[in-house]
């Protein structure tokens, strides 16, 4: 627990040179927020600048901004002139995280699934073709298959929407199988090769040696050490589906925070675009962070070593 | 792991005899021979030859400009007789020459962004594993931190704050891929530096630069090999991915990505705009997956089994 | 009756360089409450012959012959029926106590699981049983020691949880494969000398692999010595050690450190390396280090077996006790080329 709390405060490093390098980057970019409206008139350019602090020296600033944010406060977005970042965020992130928790869910599931079956039958054509289809899951991409699947699933066939979102779980179903599928082609490939490893270990001659029947020696022996690797994969995962749901989003045409995202980066939303980066960093980070404790949980020489 | 389960393999005895009947071969022609009986990635490599050489070549030979627009044949079919063989976009400009045209820079960004982080990657893992200790410490410390960081993002926030430069994109995409590469550079290293060799080149009073030069990083190669054929369809990816939201290369240049970006606008009227770009893009990256796989198969067959 | 009667037993790997022929016609038996020692260097097959029994071997191995264990051939079982007699008539030490323990399930778990499989007793008999078990192979504090994981014991501590999960079911037949080989040298002896009164007290067969000879000596009744994937000789404890007949078991035999010789004696070593097994030929394949060797040697030695059991594969004629028959050189041959890749226990396509 003790050990717990100190790797907690160990992520605060992360966290402020995620901030900082977010931070500088925008304001090295030549130009304001501003500079994209209608020509302002100089004095209002001005009180804008006031307003927002801008006129301020670029350290000042840095600091004003590391004290908002401690306060959880992104500030206003210069786009969405109504709304403040927390609140865009707190209207798309449920999408987000709809569709991305289903697409880890099931990208898991099925996946540790695809790679047992295919480590069970190694070098067998069910193992072939299925590591063939997998391969084939990490090599397209994405926005590729997003409009493949739209184009024959919901064009020609008519079985689904092409887009938009209800919370319907017709209109998800798209999203999160797109979403889904190169990780749960990473995840069997990878689950194969950690479980062909654990079946190869000496203990898995123990259980075997003792008679006990094949599934059994899987599931109980073989399935928790070969699930280590995808379990530390899963932090890395998480990130590659949130990044990945800003394509879907957009090609979808889900209100999710990715659209946000994108949105603003082409009207230089700075303050959206940077309370996105820092929001879903946050959630990459504290995500990477649950993975370990998994993983320290799951193995009992690490627990072990925590007591001592 | 399965070297006791196998004992043939493992024996002191058995591994002398194996040594006896090898010897003479060297360990990069072994691991070409077992990469040429290694047919998935033996295809993938002629499919890729082919590949460039179309990329390199085609747009030479074809009647057509890539910013040529013809039209009398917008948004037409795939053809033999208007002789635009995948058909036009809505402007009238050739998807034959427009895919290999945007071939060359997503293959070129693919080559370049890798070399880039390769450059970064094995000289910061080489001096971190070699170096070891405090430093080490430090070091991989700080790749944790940026590895903890969404730098998809970053990218995108790259290339909308400094503008979609090609040159840009090589490093904004290099500057974040090295973190894989400096790892396992660091790992090699850190086994490499105390095995004999490398104690017989400090004891006869090499310095250090020279032992990472002359017997480091020679016997990383392989490692490294690996990963840099791993990681181009992973930087085509992300370009394409860049390109596909409008954030990549501009126009008049293309890329794979940004082809099918404007097929998907399109696909629902003239589904060859998108179906010609994917296509190329998806098996140049599932070639390029093959390949790595085949070479590292062949570089550590222990993996193989 | 025998309790297992193995014959012509081959076992091959097939491996990136090339076939390896492990095992090579090898005919034992083991009778209820013997202990039978199978010793050879490394590489002779010894491990790979019993593994191929238990239906153990790699992906890559194959096996066939005959390994019948009371009357039934565990050859030809299917998964099933094989599972039902390992880990409960016959048990299985292995030779790495480090790695052979699951370091993610407690003892108890371990344990536990032999007994509610083979015997279908509920969670709490079982668990009684297993800190029974570990009592007898005199591990402190049972009750505690049984919720901690294999990391928590030392290789010796280890060991003996092996051979109590082995003995759980009261085996009729304990495999080890050198069971103290990983062990320091005070705690080898403790193991072996508790396997040899466990053995004792429950009258159970034994087949002991080893290279360590002073071990057969302390707790063995019969030896087979191999050689190549061959039986080269075997006996009982006294015909091998007193009255070795291969040239090879007397170079094993003159390489041990002895007390009772002079100190000033050089320690014997046989010359060369064991041969190939990738392209073994015909022939003696001892014959290259053979102290003894004749123009004869070329051509394949006959077994030679005596009235009381004893066996010697050598031209040179075995010395003491009535031979019974001569198996000549060419039938031993004939063993090795059968259709023998059909019928491998495991296959993988």
């Amino acid at each position: 627990m003790q050990h717990s709390a100190s790797r907690l405060l160990g992520l605060i490093p992360t966290l402020l040179v995620l901030i900082t390098i977010a931070f500088f980057l925008i304001r090295l970019a030549p130009g304001g927020p501003f500079d994209s409206e209608k020509i302002l008139p100089p004095e209002i350019k001005a009180n804008l600048d006031v307003k927002y602090h801008l006129d301020e020296p670029l350290l000042m600033q840095y600091f004003r901004y590391l004290g908002q944010i401690i306060t959880l406060d992104f500030g206003p977005s210069f786009q969405y002139k109504d709304w403040t970042v927390n609140e865009l965020i707190a209207r798309g992130f449920p999408v987000s995280m709809t569709i991305g928790g289903l697409a880890v869910l099931l990208a898991f599931l099925l996946g540790t699934l695809i790679g047992i079956v295919a480590a069970m039958k190694q070098n067998t054509g069910t193992d072939y073709s299925l590591m063939g289809v997998a391969m084939l899951g990490i090599s397209i991409p994405n926005f590729v298959v997003a409009p493949l699947l739209i184009l024959l699933v919901a064009v020609y066939a008519g079985w689904l929407p092409a887009g938009g979102w209800d919370w319907s779980v017709q209109r998800m179903v798209l999203p999160v199988l797109t979403l889904a599928l190169p990780t749960t082609a990473y995840i069997a490939r990878l689950t194969r090769g950690s479980m062909i490893e654990v079946l190869h270990s000496n203990y898995i001659r123990t259980a075997r040696a003792k008679g006990l029947p094949e599934l059994l020696v899987i599931l109980r022996h073989a399935l928790k050490p070969a699930l280590l690797p995808v379990i530390s994969f899963m932090g890395p995962a998480t990130a590659g589906l949130i990044t990945g749901s800003v394509v879907i989003e957009r090609i979808y045409s889900i209100p999710g925070l990715g659209s946000y995202f994108v949105q603003g980066a082409l009207n230089r939303d700075y303050t959206l675009v940077m309370g996105v980066v820092i929001f879903y960093g946050v959630i990459i980070i504290l995500l990477n962070f649950i993975v370990d404790l998994l993983y320290a949980w799951m193995n009992p020489r690490i627990r072990y070593n925590e007591v001592q | 792991m399965n070297s006791s389960a196998d004992i043939p393999a493992e024996d002191p005895f058995a591994a002398a005899m194996a040594e006896e009947d090898v010897r003479g071969r060297s360990l990069w022609v072994d691991a070409w021979h077992r990469l040429l009986k290694n047919r998935a990635a033996v295809i993938s490599g002629v499919i890729m030859a082919v590949m460039i050489l179309l990329v390199l070549v085609g747009p030479l030979l074809s009647p057509w400009e890539g910013d040529f627009t013809d039209w009398d044949n917008t948004s037409s079919p795939p053809s033999l007789e208007t002789g635009h063989w995948f058909g036009t976009d809505s402007v009238g400009r050739d998807i034959l020459v427009r895919t290999l045209e945007g071939g060359r820079i997503s293959l070129l960004v693919g080559l370049v962004a890798t070399l880039v982080s390769l450059a970064i990657g094995v000289t910061y893992g080489a001096i971190a594993g070699y170096y070891g200790g405090f430093t080490d410490r430090i070091m991989m410390r700080m790749v944790d931190i940026i590895y903890a960081l969404p730098f998809m993002f970053f990218v995108i926030l790259l290339m909308v704050v400094f503008g979609r430069h090609i040159v840009l994109i090589f490093v904004a995409i290099g500057a974040v891929n090295w973190l894989d590469m400096a790892r396992i550079v660091r790992g090699q290293t850190l086994g490499l530096k105390n095995t004999e060799f490398v104690e017989a080149a400090r004891a006869c009073g090499v310095d250090h630069n020279a032992i990472i030069r002359r017997h480091i990083i020679p016997n990383l190669l392989g490692v490294v090999m690996v990963y840099v054929t791993l990681t181009i369809p992973q930087v085509i990816l992300v370009e394409s991915f860049l390109s596909f939201l409008g954030l990549g290369v501009q126009e008049p240049m293309s890329s794979w990505g940004a082809l099918v970006n404007d097929g998907a606008q399109d696909m629902e009227s003239a589904p060859w705009t998108l179906i010609f770009p994917a296509a190329f893009l998806t098996v140049t990256l599932y070639c390029f997956n093959y390949i790595g796989d085949g070479m590292r198969d062949a570089l550590d067959p222990k993996d193989r089994l | 009756m025998s309790l297992l009667e193995v014959s012509d037993l081959q076992v091959k790997f097939d491996t990136p360089e090339g076939e390896v022929q492990a095992v090579n016609g090898l005919d034992f038996s083991v009778r209820r409450g013997e202990s039978l020692a199978i010793v050879g260097e490394s590489g002779a097959g010894k491990s790979q012959a019993v593994m191929a029994i238990m239906g153990l071997l790699a992906e890559n191995g194959s096996a066939c012959g005959k390994a019948k264990f009371k009357g039934q051939d565990l050859m030809q079982m299917s998964r099933q029926e094989l599972n039902k007699i390992r880990g409960c008539e016959i048990a299985m030490i292995f030779q790495d106590p480090m790695t052979s323990l699951n370091p993610f399930l407690t003892i108890e778990k371990q344990m536990a699981e032999v007994i509610t499989h083979h015997q279908g007793l509920r969670r709490e008999e079982a668990r009684a049983h297993a800190v029974e078990m570990l009592r007898a192979v005199r591990i402190p504090a049972p009750e505690e020691r049984v919720k901690q994981y294999p990391h928590e014991f030392s290789g010796g501590m280890r060991q003996r949880v092996m051979i109590a999960m082995g003995l759980l079911c009261e085996p009729g037949l304990l495999i080890a494969d050198e069971p103290t080989t990983a062990l320091d040298v005070t705690v080898q002896a403790q193991i072996t000398q508790l396997v040899g009164e466990l053995r004792r007290k429950s009258n159970m067969a034994m087949i002991l692999i080893t290279h360590d000879l002073a071990v057969v000596a302390e707790i063995c009744d019969r030896v087979l010595v191999m050689y190549a994937g061959q039986l080269v000789e075997t006996g009982s404890i006294e015909d091998i050690f007193y009255r070795p007949q291969h040239p090879y078991t007397q170079g094993l035999l003159a390489s041990l450190p002895r007390m009772d010789r002079l100190s000033d004696d050089e320690l014997h070593s046989i010359p060369g390396n064991p041969p190939n097994l990738m392209n073994l030929g015909g022939g003696c394949h001892f014959r290259e280090r053979c102290s003894k060797v004749m123009d004869v040697c070329k051509d394949d030695p006959p077994l030679q077996v005596a009235q009381d059991g004893r066996q010697s594969r050598c031209f040179i004629e075995m010395t003491d006790g009535e031979i019974a028959s001569t198996e000549t050189g060419d039938s031993a041959e004939l063993v090795g080329s059968g259709d023998c890749e059909k019928e491998s226990t495991e296959t993988v396509e």
